[in-house]
This record gives structure tokens, sequence and C-alpha cells, in this order.
């Protein structure tokens, strides 16, 4: 254990030190472009800090978030109107939770760190809420979705730059009411995930004037649905929203097939976007519709802006999905740092008022919970065995239609 | 409720009791022999069905395309290899365990099954993930009101049947049954009598084990999917079956495959509350009947050893 305490800390030093060299290189290309502007050299030095797994099965969505994050540093510290250089301290998380409250802690009692982008995984995102209140650290997430996260208190230190699992079941509502699917039969796994779903999905779906016929919890390892199948369809609903993830969802619209639920449209969440669900079931996924906060990078408003800085940097991997977004939520964190100085409190007050604020990730709003209002949420639908992004299929064209659409 | 529902329901309920018998019918057949329970036997179905699969994969690649042969080969590919496996099973682990506590049959084939469920995750291409299983029989099917009746769910209940009748053939009307039910009823008669002891218990083993493997087919053959895990719940069902229908009895397993389908069912349809308590209520109802009838519900004859 203390070794491994050593290690971090090493690896912490040198990653510092690897910083603060690149944002020295910076500079010095800076002044060398603009011929040495004199006051560069009076800057005041200020630290944010990153976390995310940098280690693990997620690493590569939390190295993307990190090396995203660090452009937007690297690209304000090249600016030579920004009026501090920045410094960000990159921890690593490795998606435990445990680990997740040590960094916190690292970050939060650090004074002279001023506020950070932090966790992709949710159950470490949930975990490190109280330490960043505790401690008074303003954050902004930039990858985690359980709603929980900025929800469950009302911590004025939490913010959070990506939707949450409520936009996304409430693009689902909006998108398959407007597509003439009035009445659900609801599908979702037991865990607290599922039971989200579930939740937000039939509260969203009543405001778009849908009905819900029937709700079936079941348990994350069923096999045989054949019951609750029958029983579906015997109340005759025109879709099944499923809230779970893909090994049931697999298990699910395979054996609706079996009982001759074929007009009925399946309608599923993030849980099952994912290519093994295509795997599992062939033609039979050819229609399931799927929701992911967030988009696909290119298509993000200041998409092709940010890859383009991101390749000029030759980072060794991509920015992956959440890329954009801790992008937009370190961006959040200079400029108001730029607006107010370097006072934690100033900048947690600042970023409480952030209203319809440009970004790469298109207009940023946070409510009273801190949580950004107009996240963006995409679409997807299983077409040729592929999950294509519901604007460009055929489907939203018109050419073909969703199982029982009318 | 509709009639054609009901139909649909008793349908849903006859398919899964099938594979539940199935699987508690293996359970019994080693309880009978060896008065083990081999807890691996969930384990064995899941590699037969992944077994049935990659010959199936294999014979594509081969460039066959005959429904009927691809089947017949995946029948004899999965219950060949299953019996084999449950008959070096019987022979490396159990047999040399004859005397020993029988917690450690318990403990070695709990921890086999394991060995298993995870070679398949690590081993199989991409283990871990649902695997789609090819769709051999016809599909047609016929609507009566609500009810969906489908060729292949009718050829697969009747091929079960066919088994279990099989099987049950085998046991009572063939020399090799009378030597399984021999030693089933006492192994020093049995052995004086001439029956070569440990010859029929690796038979009886690779027996039930070609039984699992039928109901692996079954299972992937049913859902068109199977993945790592169906052994897993199947075992712990097929067991609490064979246990409620008196464990060592053939009929008493098949009984109590139907009922615990059946319970299920009347969980998930009949109940006001929510689906996912199906499995509570059908679980609480084998420990009630356990309560009430300890020995289960058609009891193994036993001829008391002193």
């Amino acid at each position: 254990m203390f070794a491994g305490w050593g290690k971090t800390d090493l690896k912490e030093v040198r990653m510092n030190r690897f910083l603060s060299l690149a944002a020295a290189f910076i500079c010095a290309g800076a002044l060398g472009v603009t011929g040495g502007v004199s006051s560069s050299h009076a800057k005041e030095k200020i630290k944010v800090g990153f976390v995310g797994p940098l280690t693990g099965g997620t690493s590569a969505n939390g190295l993307g978030g990190r090396n995203s994050a660090d452009l937007a540093v690297r690209l304000r510290n090249a600016d030579a109107e920004a009026k501090y250089e920045y410094e960000m301290v990159a921890l690593d998380d490795e998606c435990k939770p445990n680990v997740g409250v040590q960094q916190a802690t690292k970050l939060a009692t650090d004074k002279e760190i001023i506020a950070a982008a932090t966790h992709y995984c949710s159950a470490v995102a949930i975990a490190t809420v109280d330490v960043y209140h505790k401690f008074g650290l303003p954050v902004i997430v930039w990858g985690a979705v359980l709603p929980d996260i900025t929800y469950r208190n009302k911590y004025a230190e939490v913010h959070r730059v990506n939707g949450t699992m409520i936009n996304q079941n409430e693009r689902n509502a909006e998108l398959s009411s407007s597509l003439g699917y009035k009445t659900f039969a609801v599908i979702h796994d037991t865990t607290d995930y599922g039971k989200g779903h579930n939740k937000y999905f039939s509260e969203a779906l009543a405001k778009h004037g849908g009905k819900i016929v029937g709700t079936f919890g079941v348990t994350s390892d069923q096999q045989d649905f054949s019951a609750e199948l029958t029983q579906i369809k015997s109340l005759n609903p025109q879709a099944i929203y499923f809230g779970g993830l893909t090994p049931i969802g697999v298990r699910i619209r395979g054996q609706m097939d079996k009982l001759g639920l074929n007009t009925v449209l399946f309608d599923g969440t993030s849980g099952i976007k994912s290519d093994s669900y295509i795997d599992g079931l062939g033609k039979l996924a050819e229609g399931s519709l799927s929701f992911i906060e967030g988009a696909p990078t290119e298509l993000l408003p200041g998409g092709k802006f940010f890859l383009e800085k991101y390749n000029d940097q030759n980072y060794p991997s991509p920015p992956e999905a959440y890329g954009g977004f801790a992008f937009a939520a370190m961006n959040l964190i200079l400029d108001t740092i730029e607006q107010v100085g370097s006072d934690r409190k100033k900048v947690q007050a600042t970023l409480n008022k952030v209203k319809d604020r440009d970004s790469i990730v298109g207009k940023i709003t946070f409510d009273d919970h801190g949580q950004n209002t107009v996240a963006l949420i995409t679409a997807f639908v299983v077409q040729d065995g592929k999950w294509v992004v519901w604007e460009d299929s055929e489907y939203a064209s018109g050419k073909r239609k969703l199982p029982g659409q009318k | 409720m509709d009639l054609g529902l009901v139909a649909q329901y008793t349908m849903n309920g006859l398919m899964l009791g099938m594979m539940y018998a199935l699987v508690a019918v293996g359970f019994t057949l080693f309880f009978g022999v060896l008065d083990v329970i081999k807890f691996s036997h969930g384990d064995v179905l899941t590699v037969g069905a992944f077994t049935a699969l990659a010959s199936f994969i294999g014979l594509q690649s081969i460039g066959l395309t005959s429904d009927a042969v691809e089947l017949l080969a995946m029948l004899v590919a999965a219950l060949g290899a299953m019996a084999l496996l449950g008959a070096f099973i019987a022979r490396a682990f159990i047999l040399p365990l004859r005397s020993a506590p029988a917690l450690n049959t318990l403990l070695i084939t709990l921890m086999l099954g394991t060995v298993l469920r995870e070679a398949v995750r690590l081993f199989y291409p991409d283990g871990a993930n649902p695997k789609p299983f090819p769709r051999l029989l016809p599909a047609d099917s016929i609507n009566i009101g609500n009810f969906n009746l489908r060729l292949d769910n009718a050829i697969l209940l009747t091929a079960g049947a066919l088994v279990i009748v099989g099987l049950q053939l085998l046991l009572n009307r063939t020399k090799l049954g009378l030597a399984i039910r021999a030693v089933a009823q006492d192994e020093e008669t049995a052995k004086t009598m001439g029956v070569n002891f440990n010859a029929i218990v690796l038979i009886t083993f690779a027996i039930g084990s070609a039984l699992a493997a039928f109901a692996g087919l079954m299972n992937g053959l049913y859902y068109n999917e199977i993945n790592f895990g169906i052994g897993l719940y199947l075992g712990v069902v097929g067991f609490s079956a064979a246990i409620i229908g008196g464990l060592g009895s053939i009929y008493g397993a098949i009984l109590g495959g139907f009922l615990f389908a059946g319970l299920q069912t009347i969980g998930a349809v009949a109940l006001p509350f929510a689906s996912a308590y199906k499995d509570v209520f059908a679980f609480a109802v084998v420990i009630a009947l356990m309560a009430w009838r300890p020995t289960g519900l058609i009891p193994e004859k036993l001829s008391e050893r002193v």
C-alpha cells in the first residue's frame, strides 16, 4: 500500500514536471511569435485540477479527457491576452470510488488549486461530491451521467457540463412521441441505473402525453422474459421502452420476435448503445433506438475547431466521446478565473451564475443544482447492422419505417 | 383472462419446464448412483451449448448450409463431447473422493463449475458477450387469437419429451438400465452380482451430462442467444427442481422442473406485484414445499443401509 502511494506520487511529480515543462515551452513559443511581450513575465501562476480514470478499463476515456483539458490550458497559456499562467494537476481516480475520494481530497486540500474538472465514472463522481463540498473546491464534472451527482444534494461547488440520464430520457420521449408512439410498456432492470431510467422516462413521457400501459422490473441476469412479454402483448403497446444494459436487452429483443411482437418499437437507452447489442441479435437489431449523452465529437457545435487544435498537439490518444466536454469544462474554469481571479469562493459564485455561455459543446446554462440544462443528446438507430445517428438515418428521412410506425 | 393468453402462458411454461426437467434429471441420476451432488452440472450445459455453437461455426466455415445436417452435427458434437466431459469429471474428481465427506465432492464440483464457466468467458472468442445462436428450426407460426404457436417451439417440446421417454425406457427396459438401478439401490450387492460399478458410474455421468448438453442446445435454439452464465441459473433451478421432486427419483425431477416453471409463470402473471419478484415467489414456494415434504414430492425408494 505504501509502495502504491510512493508510485502515485512519483507519477504525479513526473506528470507535473511534464506539464509545467510543456506549458513553459508553449509560453516560450508564444513569446517567440509575439516578439517577447514583457508583461507576460509578470504573469501570476495559477493551478487547476483534473481527475479522471487514467489507468484501467476506462482509461481510454480518461486519457482523452485529460488531453482535452490539457489542450484548454495550453491554448490559454499560448494566449498573450490571458492574465494568468495556468498549470494543470492531473490525477488518476482509476474509476474506483475509494481511490477517487483520496485524489479528490488531495486536490481539494491543496489551497493553490482554484478549481477542477472532475470524473468520468458515475460511481466515483457521486462518492466525491461530499469532499469537494467539505473543502470548498469548485468543480465541473466532465463525463459522469448519474443524475444524483448534481441532484442528490444542492452543493454550490458541484457543476456538470454533460447531460444526465434525465436529458437522455427527455430526448427519448420527445423523439418517440413525435414519431407517433403513444403507448409504451416499460421493462427496466432493478438496479439504481435501470430504476433511474424508468423514473425519468416515465416523467418525460407524461409531459409529451404518452401513456405507460405496464411497468416490469426484471433482474439484470434474467434469461426468460416470455411471461413479461406475453403480458405486454396482451396490453398491446406501440413500443417497449427498455432501461437496462446490453445482455438482457439482447434477450428481450430476441424473445419479442419469438412471441410475434415484431411490430413493436424497441426503444432503448445508452445502456444498449454498444456493438455487442448488434452482434448478439443480427438482423433483429434493425430499427432499435438508443440515446447517449454527448455526441460524436465531430458533430459538436465547436467540434471541428476542437479536433483541429487537438490534432495540432499530437497527443498519443484520441479525445474519445467525452473529450469535448472535458475541454469545455476546463475552458469554463479558465474563463471564470480570468474574470474574477484566483479565489475559490468568487470562482464558485460566478460559475453558479453561468447562463447561455457559448462553448464547443453548445450553450452552457447551470441550473440551481449546477447542472447544464441545455445538454446535448444524440439519438441512434440501428440501420443495416450499425448504430447510425438518427438525423443521418434513412428512418429520419422517411425512407424507411420503424417497427409499428404509421 | 383471454383463452389465447392462457394458452400462450402454458406454452411458455412448458418450454421452461422441459429445460428445467432435463437439468433436474441429471442431478437426480448422479445422486441416485453415487449419492453425490454435482454442482458443475449447469456449467456442463453451458459448455455443451457453446460446443454446439462452435461446431455450427466450424460447419459454416467449410461451406455446409443444410440446416438439418448442421443441427444433427451440432447435436452429435455437443452430446458426445459433454458425455465424455461428464465421464471425465466423474473419473477424475468424483470417484477418487468416494470415501471423503460428501461436502468435499460438493465443493470440488462447485469450483469446477466456476472453472468451466470462466473458461468459456475467457477462452471462447469474445466469450463475455452474449452470442447469437443460429435459427435452424422452421420458424412458421400460427396465430390463434393471442396465442402464437411456433413450429420450432413445438418441435423442441416434442424432442424434449422424446428424450425423457427414451431415458425412461433405457432405465426400465434395458440391461444397462437394470445395472444403473442396481447400483443406485445397493452398491455392494450390485458389485457381488457382477456389475462393473466404475463403468456404470461413468456411463451414468455420461448420460446425465449428455442430457445437460441437450438442454443447452434446446436453450440456444429457443432463445437464439447463449452466454457464459446460462448454466449457473439453470443449475440452481434444476437442482431445486430435483430436490422438490425428491432427489433420486426421475419422475420427481420431471415433476419438479415443470412445477418450478409453473410457479415462475404464476409469479409473473397472477401476482399483483411486479414480475421482478417471480423468482422470489417460486423459490419461497420451494422452501415451503421442502418444509412440508423434506424428502421431496416423490421420494426415492430407499432401502436403509445398516
